[in-house]
């Protein structure tokens, strides 16, 4: 894979090249020729098969991590194209038009990551969550405990117990 | 359906003329439901006893998969454990059925669905919450999308512990049901429409874009 790397970057820029195995790697590109870089993949390169698209909410660094998994079926290889976005403005260039499945990876980023992809299609309808108001749920910042206790109704009685020191508690009462 | 497929509009007539509708009020009854009709109780003791009887061994389940518990009632449909022999069937639609298996986990987007089926049952009807879910939202107590507790937004008459459930398990719920409904317990519907606005009030506060009516029936 060092060597498709190497061809890559003549064309387009490339960073932090990470081999997992020997047939998966990351790369990292510019958010502006990302979608060049995937299409000269898919059309030259022979990785024709969209694995996942999705998102990483580095918090911390004020960025989404975008990775667009692609395979490739006749070497049975693996790449992974990875695009970091502003998390103040996350716009992406929407590349629905490579895959068909594309276009419900973008939706449903939009919905649970508020990523949005100009141009792409039905985009802003329900995907799963339907009548969500306030901030994408899969955002970091999202308290998803707060949120399911301020709108559901709990029941009282409801408590935790750390399995090791309940399971301790119960086979060995003495304590040893 | 959607929040547009139920605003007022004016359509074309097959003549041609210009028609207003209102599909709230013209595909749908705005009626809500009627406490007595619910009941269903005979003037008869014995007769009410004897309808309570053929009720509990006619037990049709709304093959209604909500969460994970679903795949517990295939086996249920199996020879090794049979439901049939006790009067126990599964139907693909609410207006055939009369017991409702909330199988599990609950997400709003289902809730909604679960709502306007569990309303176009025919009464009487009866709810089987299964799984912990269903009681205090099990282990997706903290998740964003799932509710925690069932009989919130619609009436449980039985609930059957468990992560999952075995089939024995729902069996022995189904057993429970059976001596509910005999000692006249049953009354599930007659609890939801006794209670109406509550639940209406439980549903909308969770569902956010309600774009039905308000009883489907």
């Amino acid at each position: 894979m060092k060597e498709l790397i190497e061809r890559l970057r003549n064309k387009f820029p490339v960073k932090d090249e990470v081999f997992q195995k020997d047939a998966l790697s990351f790369i990292t590109t510019e958010k502006s020729q990302a979608i060049e870089l995937v299409t000269h993949l898919r059309d030259y390169e022979g990785y024709t098969h969209l694995v996942l698209l999705t998102a990483v909410d580095w918090i911390e660094d004020g960025i989404f991590q975008l990775t667009y998994l692609l395979n490739n079926p006749a070497e049975k290889k693996d790449l992974g194209v990875l695009v970091m976005l502003d998390r103040e403005d996350p716009v992406m260039t929407s590349s629905h038009h490579l895959w068909a499945a594309m276009a419900t990876y973008q939706r449903e980023l939009f919905e649970m990551f508020g990523i949005s992809f100009p141009g792409s299609p039905r985009l802003e309808e329900p995907f799963i969550l339907e009548g969500w108001h306030g901030i994408p749920p899969y955002r970091r910042d999202f308290d998803t405990k707060k949120y399911s206790q301020e709108t559901y109704f709990q029941r009282p009685g409801r408590e935790t117990h750390d399995p090791a020191e309940h399971m301790k508690k119960k086979m060995y009462p003495e304590g040893s | 359906m959607s929040l547009e497929d139920i605003k007022k509009r004016t359509v074309l007539d097959p003549d041609g003329k210009e028609i207003e509708i209102d599909p709230l009020k013209d595909y749908y009854c705005a009626a809500t439901p009627d406490m007595k009709m619910e009941h269903h109780k005979s003037s008869a003791p014995i007769i009410e006893k004897f309808a309570n009887w053929a009720r509990s061994e006619s037990l049709w389940i709304l093959a209604f998969g909500t969460g994970c518990g679903a795949i517990e009632m295939r086996p249920l449909m199996t020879p090794k454990y049979d439901a049939y022999r006790f009067g126990i069937q599964w139907r693909a639609t609410p207006r055939q059925s009369n017991v409702f298996i909330i199988s599990g986990y609950m997400s709003v987007k289902t809730l909604k669905r679960a709502i306007r089926a569990y309303e176009q049952m025919p009464s009487p009807k009866y709810v089987l919450g299964l799984g912990s879910c269903t009681i205090n939202g099990g282990m997706y107590w903290d998740s964003y999308n799932t509710i925690n507790r069932l009989d919130h937004y619609m009436p449980v008459d039985v609930y059957v512990v468990g992560c999952m459930p075995r089939p024995e398990s729902i069996l022995s719920g189904f057993d429970t049901l059976k001596k509910l409904i005999k000692e006249g317990k049953g009354e599930g519907a007659a609890k939801y429409a006794e209670n109406f606005e509550w639940y209406k009030k439980n549903q909308k506060q969770i569902i956010q874009d309600w774009d039905m009516p308000d009883y489907n029936w």
